[in-house]
């Protein structure tokens, strides 16, 4: 157990798994973004209320998982970082955030766009829209933050702290929300009122979303691999591999 | 680590005094949230409309979100002195508990900035045509809510404190943490007016209050560390 901790700690160790695991996870996510998107656009029947706008839902509703997906694992990066001082966790935690940025910011964009065609509109204060909003927002404070140090270790150690105060907050700004929203209630649509979907438009959905996280992996693989390159540039491993690159 | 002469009351009562002493000599700046938040409400009749029926439909919102930007201005001077002239350093090094240490400087600014907050309140609402009947609730909700305000807002302004520049990045990093406090603060007066039970409101506005109060000291001390250490 020990042995596997302490072999966690090093950033070469993670170097040299990474690079067997990363090509798997980019085929597979290759793999299943391609059929997802294929069967999702092109296979899968129209909605009969929305027609072929509800296809948005093949983007909109992974990158909704994912962004806060993302926090999660952000945070506990964090944890992991603050509590047993392993590197990697923060490095993974540093790349995360950015991605979950843009998730969150694809899920407001796609929800907006689907608002035209269903609800007539850009943009409405509903709840999870609201929520979406507000988690962009915490995702741009930890980014921030990070980036307001001048020193690396106090930066990470600040958005890890910022990122498991957010998580803890998240819980309760949705609920929050929803509660406020369910006051101020507007009565013009229902997206509930929908059905649960049938199994010719979920399953596409679901490698949609098995693709997302695939890629989500695989790209946090990556990066992290840079970023242990960038900050461990000074490592005779590094400038080993570096040697033998070139 | 050997006990300390006096014990840990002892020590949280000495700072809260301190600090008290402190900021009631800089009175200007117990004054300035004050002097704010009257300003930001009398731009909103300026901005909207002076109709006083439109003015109290969106009162209750005006003056918690006033209120929550008044606090807000605050807290970049709350651990900001401490720092620069190294008595922030002291408290690290004392033999208790920094979270402890902590909460009792939070209490300080709660008093000096959202209970005279909480208590300006309705002298402003009497000014947005607040409906008759919410006054008592917007003081109560405000003294409540900004409690949480305070508590939530110290750790991130012990997250920036050893920033040269991090007033705009402390309330990014605050506000959307705020929300629900908004919401429920907020609702509160709304029911109120509307003659709906205020109790689930306070009582959640309580319970966020107590969850702060459980939590925050730790994330407030463990940011202190991280920015005198950084």
């Amino acid at each position: 157990m020990w042995a596997f901790i302490n072999k966690l700690r090093s950033p070469k160790w993670f170097y040299a798994i990474s690079t067997k695991l990363q090509p798997w996870f980019w085929a597979v996510a290759a793999l299943l973004l391609v059929v997802g998107t294929v069967w999702g656009l092109v296979f899968a029947p129209a909605d009969y209320q929305q027609g072929n706008s509800f296809r948005i839902i093949y983007v909109h509703v992974p990158a909704a998982f994912l962004a806060q997906s993302i926090f999660v694992s952000m945070a506990v990066s964090g944890v992991v970082f603050m509590v047993w001082k392993i590197k990697v966790a923060d490095m993974a935690a540093a790349v995360m955030a950015p991605l979950g940025a843009a998730m969150t910011f694809i899920a407001l964009f796609s929800g907006a766009v689907w608002g035209v065609p269903t609800w007539g509109t850009w943009w409405m204060w509903d709840a999870r829209l609201t929520s979406m909003l507000i988690l962009l927002f915490l995702y741009l404070g930890v980014i921030a933050l990070r980036g307001a140090f001048s020193s690396r270790d106090s930066g990470s150690r600040a958005a890890s702290v910022l990122a498991m105060v957010g998580v803890i907050n998240i819980p309760i700004i949705k609920y929050s929300v929803d509660w406020w929203y369910t006051l101020h209630q507007p009565a013009t649509f229902t997206i509930t009122g929908r059905a649960a979907m049938p199994m010719e438009m979920w399953l596409p959905l679901l490698i949609m979303v098995l693709g997302f996280y695939c890629f989500f992996i695989a790209l946090t693989l990556t990066r992290t691999r840079s970023e242990i390159l960038r900050r461990e540039v000074n490592k005779r491993w590094v400038r080993e591999l570096v040697e033998e690159a070139s | 680590m050997h006990a300390a002469p006096g014990g840990l009351l002892v020590a949280v009562s000495a700072t809260f005094k301190r600090d008290l002493t402190l900021m009631l000599r800089r009175r200007g700046e117990v004054l300035n949230p004050l002097v704010f938040f009257a300003l930001v409400i009398t731009l909103f009749p300026i901005g909207i409309s002076p109709d006083p029926e439109l003015l109290a439909s969106i009162a209750p919102g005006l003056l918690w979100v006033a209120a929550l930007l008044a606090a807000l201005l605050s807290l970049d001077s709350l651990f900001r002195g401490d720092y620069d002239d190294g008595s922030l350093e002291q408290l690290l090094l004392a033999p208790h508990p920094l979270a402890a240490l902590g909460l009792a400087k939070v209490a300080v600014h709660w008093l000096l900035t959202g209970l005279p907050l909480a208590l300006m309140a309705p002298v402003l609402g009497i000014m947005l045509a607040l409906p008759a009947g919410s006054y008592a609730v917007l003081a109560l909700s405000l003294a409540v809510g900004t409690a949480s305000l305070s508590l939530i807002g110290a750790i991130g302004a012990a997250l920036t404190v050893g920033l040269a520049r991090g007033g705009v990045l402390l309330s990014l990093l605050v506000l959307p943490l705020y929300i629900p406090v908004l919401i429920f603060g907020a609702g509160a007066v709304q029911a109120a007016i509307l003659g709906d039970g205020i109790a689930p409101h306070l009582a959640i506005l309580g319970a966020l209050f107590t969850v702060s109060l459980m939590l925050a000291p730790w994330a407030i001390a463990a940011s202190l560390r991280i920015s005198i250490n950084g």
